[in-house]
């Protein structure tokens, strides 16, 4: 059977964070009761009219900065002209074939184009599940109607569900350090579809595809994504062939349902908006829209952390792309920066320190924000620098660690409550520990003398148990050598 | 009260200035002879005068005015003519009547239109055709047939309508009185219920050229509800000139030599009204403006393509027509649709959707922007050899009741000397020149982007020389 | 040249609900004005660019300052049916 790849696209919308509407002075909302956001504009009434926010424009250019594009010269409106209850003018005011942004790329990603246009409003069910089916009634809360809209659109560059899910939170990493959105999947800041196709791996023709919907978390889609190509590759592996269709990821079963299309194929009938002018992407407004740009994106912090830091570049990556791991980190290696300073005996390195924000993540669980746990960076400085002063040992440190995220304060004080200071080769005691592993099991020091290295496991192990792990693996291991070969 | 409906706007405001006249014993004059109307010219007309005495100090003295159907007036029903919108009560009110009511014209009446604008005899209103007061068994031209019949029988003192394609030109021109459609942009569109975005502008409807530029200077000016709206270079005039002192004027052969396109009587009229000019001091030559004889194909294409999707918003969903309610939503839409939209507004959304469907818009849509750009172009050629462009207003006198309604083309063609005006986005005035079987004709003259003032200067002396009187049409 | 088919797609783009007469009827009217309007596909109209904006301005842009909404109520006023202080409409699903 032949291996298949992969062949996967994102489309994203990202919700603007400005103060109104794409095209009325209407105030965005959140949670607001219903339809006390509107105006003639957004509810299309008759005679109505829109205008251009500014602001919103002034994002897509940062947006289209950020990701490497093109900013057209010129670009245009159109309309996209289809009937829905959640679309008052019977058609979306968006971007077609002259958008603001052509080109560009994020991590490994190639973007195809980068366009605004006006968000629908909001279509509530009656009826228990509050689901569309099994309801009768629907009603539509205009409140989200015309909210600026960034709509991303990458090339088919993705090759599996994982890197999928990587890139997107790369994304909104980039995008909540512009500042431009609260790129929030749960809230609907941040939407993502996905285009999912696969063909034998080495071939470049591509696959038929189909559009995955409804993802919304970043688990979700890369659940939603995996679904889709084992379907694809259960498909073609039964002969059968893949039907161009747009889906419906449930993560609750994992299945995928087509869903039914609102109409047949969509013909949007694109013309230019006559109601609106053409944008024209000055000097001045790309310049401040640049301007606006943080100094320094994640793609360019994982750079530096590879290359000025000397950072693994998978931890680079991981730390640039979930800024709250690269802030955590940054703060810590400020402070080993002082405290290292103090402690004089050669400064932590960076990828040393680096090790540590992982160990920290397992116990405190991967999505959350080390921030809000109870080791400080500080802390976590503190106690990387205590290991490389090897104050205390590595595996004992571990058990520092857990204390830590379970009661807060400081490494020091815990090593010492709890007695788990290192023990080294200067500690008598320790010398005496040696001996009685060697004389509890002759025959792995024998085997030692003899040269085999790979026996000295279990004599290590003796010594770490009788010490409670509050002696250095290394060490212990040197010291056993020495012994065994006087 | 004879005395009142005779005089011009212009005139009733100077004597109200002068403390002669109430401005509220002028509302109630007019008034009442609008709830007496006859010729089904409205759709709403006012309970009573309106409160307050700011008026005075106003340009326009609490001069009333009727406005079209399809002004959003708050509070007031706006239809655009259509059972789709019967009843509807807008929240909110058009910049230009807001404007005219600030400059002192209260909001005397709404008046009767073609559906949604649609239409060159006011036969396609929802609520039955309007009459012409020159003769109750012909049409008074649309799609702002209320208006001018109004405004020509004496029943308001002058109205604000709109022009698409000829719609206030035209009508004027079969009404015996003054329309002008200002320069795309000029005027503000927010809240005027669309037909085609990129060609509706509102102007006035009046007696004669001097209450045109009344109106026009009151309702110009950049609005920032509506992107399209520009400020307008300099001021309008109002007109003084005595004489056409080198004015070039242009005949566009491509147009008023058009085989069997002009009735006999109409083109008499507009030679003779050329001579005048003439005597005037005018030149006279012929032009070339090689495209306009495709303006009326591609106005079919673009007007319409631009309506379809102006008006997918009557869906039954936020105002308006409801039918069957308790099917499905597509059935909901679509009969809702049938039964609220006439029979010539669903021919034109028929015909816009079409003309952008998939695989038809290059050739369709797009081809008649490319036209578009080619009858601009021949405009501006032409204005820097002449002032102004003339042409009759309409190739015909008011035609009887019914006579066109069965030939949609042949109604369209009604429309083919005054849509390259509007395609090229240019002002352009119809004043009356006469009488051909004593039915008025229209003459029309056509400037640059922004001649308002020269324009009106230009009318304004041809008028005086003609001396229309409209008076029979006031009964 | 527009047949009983095209104007039934069409009708349904346009949801448009049309009568069998209204069907034929728009066939006949429709092929008449197009064969009339079809004259502009042989002009010679090479590289002439399309006119999508008829005024000479680029950039009309709006700062982000909230303006007053509409009061809801007098939104709902409108609504052929207000429900839950929202725009009542049959379930799209129910199809």
């Amino acid at each position: 059977m032949a291996e298949y790849e992969p062949v996967i696209g994102l489309e994203i919308h990202v919700q603007l964070n400005t103060r109104t509407k794409m095209f009325c002075g209407c105030r965005l909302s959140s949670g607001d009761p219903p339809n006390i956001h509107t105006c003639p504009t957004c509810l299309g009434l008759p005679g109505a009219l829109p205008v251009v926010n500014g602001r919103a424009i002034h994002f897509g250019i940062m947006i289209g900065l950020a990701l490497g594009c093109e900013i057209a010269e010129r670009s245009l409106f159109h309309r996209k002209n289809y009937f829905y209850p959640d679309l008052p003018k019977g058609y979306q005011i968006s971007q077609y074939d002259v958008p603001l942004c052509l080109g560009g790329h994020l991590g490994d990603v190639r973007i195809h184009r980068v366009h605004l246009e006006e968000d629908a409003a909001k279509l509530n069910h009656l009826g228990t599940s509050g689901r569309i089916h099994g309801s009768d009634r629907s009603w539509v809360d205009f409140n989200r109607g015309g909210t600026p809209l960034v709509e991303i659109v990458t090339e088919p560059d993705i090759r599996s569900p994982e890197q999928a899910r990587e890139w997107l939170i790369l994304l909104r990493t980039t995008l909540r350090q512009l500042g431009v959105s609260d790129v929030d999947m749960s809230q609907g800041s941040l939407r993502c579809d996905a285009n999912v196709s696969i063909r034998p791996a080495g071939t470049t023709q591509l696959g038929t595809k189909t559009e995955l919907k409804n993802m919304n978390s970043f688990a979700f889609l890369e659940r939603g994504v995996r679904a889709e190509i084992e379907r694809q590759e259960r498909l073609l592996a039964a002969g059968e062939e893949v039907v161009q269709e747009t889906l419906h990821f449930d993560p609750v079963s994992g299945s995928l349902t087509p869903l039914r299309s609102k109409e047949e194929a969509h013909d949007y009938r694109y013309f230019p908006e006559p109601d609106l002018v053409p944008l024209l992407a000055t000097e001045e407004m790309v310049a401040a829209a640049r301007a606006d740009l943080p100094a320094e994106l994640p793609a360019e912090r994982a750079q530096r952390f590879e290359q000025k830091l000397g950072l693994h570049a998978d931890t680079a990556k991981l730390f640039a792309y979930r800024a709250e791991l690269g802030d955590y980190f940054e703060r810590a290696l400020a402070a080993a920066g002082a405290d290292g300073a103090r402690n004089g005996d050669g400064a932590l390195e960076p990828a040393e320190l680096s090790n540590w924000i992982p160990q920290l993540v397992e116990r405190i669980g991967s999505d959350a924000d080390p921030a809000t746990s109870n080791v400080t960076p500080e802390s976590l400085a503190t106690l990387a620098t205590m290991v490389k002063a090897k104050e205390v040992s590595r595996d004992a440190a571990r058990e520092v660690l857990t204390m830590l995220v379970q009661e807060g304060g400081d490494p020091r004080a815990i090593v010492q409550r709890e007695g788990l200071g290192a023990i080294t080769a200067e500690d008598d005691g320790l010398a005496e520990i040696v001996d009685r592993a060697i004389a509890a099991d002759p025959a792995a020091a024998d085997q030692v003398r003899s040269g085999n290295m790979k026996a000295i496991g279990p004599l290590v192990g003796f010594v770490m148990r009788e010490t409670k792990g509050r002696a250095d693996g290394g060490e212990i291991t040197r010291l056993i050598r020495e012994r065994l070969s006087s | 009260m004879s005395d009142l409906i005779d005089l011009t706007a212009a005139q009733a405001a100077e004597r109200i200035g002068a403390g002669e006249i109430d401005p509220a014993e002028l509302f109630e004059a007019y008034r009442q002879r609008a709830a007496a109307d006859e010729l089904n010219a409205f759709t709403w007309v006012a309970e009573a005068p309106p409160t307050g005495d700011g008026r005075a100090q106003t340009p326009l003295k609490g001069v009333p005015i009727a406005a079209k159907d399809l002004f959003c007036t708050e509070g007031v029903p706006s239809q655009s003519g259509s059972r789709i919108l019967e009843g509807y009560r807008p929240p909110y009110t058009a910049t230009v009547i807001q404007k005219l009511a600030d400059a002192g014209a209260p909001l005397l009446a709404k008046t009767n239109q073609d559906e949604f604008a649609m239409g060159s005899s006011n036969e396609n209103s929802g609520f039955g055709p309007v009459l012409n007061p020159w003769d109750r068994r012909r049409v008074p031209g649309g799609s702002s047939g209320g208006s001018a019949a109004a405004v020509a029988a004496g029943l308001a003192p002058w109205a604000i309508g709109t022009d698409t394609g000829g719609s206030i030109r035209q009508p004027a021109a079969l009404c015996g009185i003054v329309g002008l459609k200002p320069t795309y942009g000029a005027c503000s569109r927010y809240g005027m219920i669309a037909f085609a975005s990129s060609l509706d502008q509102a102007g006035p409807l009046t007696r004669d050229v001097t209450d045109a530029a009344l109106i026009l200077r009151n309702t110009i000016g950049r609005d920032p509800h509506d992107s399209t709206s520009l400020e307008f270079p300099g001021t309008i005039e109002l007109p003084s000139a005595e004489d056409l002192k080198g004015i070039r004027l242009g005949v566009p052969e491509d147009l008023t030599g058009a085989e069997g396109g002009i009735e006999p009587g109409v083109m008499d009229n507009f030679k003779q009204t050329l001579a005048l000019a003439q005597r005037l001091g005018a030149s006279i030559e012929p032009c070339r403006l090689p495209h306009a004889p495709h303006a009326l194909s591609a106005y079919y294409l673009i007007a319409p393509a631009e309506a379809s999707a102006n008006l997918a918003r009557f869906d039954a969903v936020r105002y308006g027509l409801r039918v069957a309610g308790d099917e499905d939503l597509t059935t909901m839409y679509s009969r809702t649709r049938e039964e609220g939209f006439g029979a010539e507004v669903k021919r034109r959304i028929m015909l816009g959707t079409y003309a952008l469907s998939s695989g038809y818009y290059d050739a369709y849509y797009g081809t008649a922007q490319k036209v578009r750009t080619r009858i601009a172009d021949d405009f501006r050629a032409a204005f820097e050899r002449f002032d102004f462009i003339v042409t009759p207003t309409s190739p015909c006198t008011a035609f009887e009741l019914g006579s066109k309604t069965d030939d949609p083309l042949a109604m369209y063609l009604n429309d083919f000397l005054a849509v390259p005006m509007s395609l090229a986005g240019i002002p352009a005035i119809s004043i009356p020149s006469g009488l051909s079987d004593g039915l008025p004709v229209g003459f029309q003259l056509a400037g640059p982007a922004f001649s308002e003032s020269r324009l009106i200067d230009a009318a304004y002396a041809l008028e005086r020389a003609i001396e229309f009187d409209g008076s029979p049409a006031r009964g | 040249m527009l047949d009983k088919a095209q104007v039934l797609h069409v009708a349904r783009l346009a949801r448009l609900e049309l009568s069998d007469d209204e069907v034929d009827r728009m066939a006949a009217e429709l092929s008449h004005v197009l064969d009339h309007i079809e004259k502009i596909r042989e002009l010679d109209l090479e590289g002439v660019p399309p006119t999508s904006h008829v005024v000479d301005v680029v950039n009309v842009l709006r700062a982000d300052e909230p303006t007053p909404p509409l009061p809801r109520e007098v939104i709902l006023a409108a609504a052929p049916e207000p429900l839950n202080d929202g725009f009542g409409v049959p379930s799209p699903g129910a199809q």
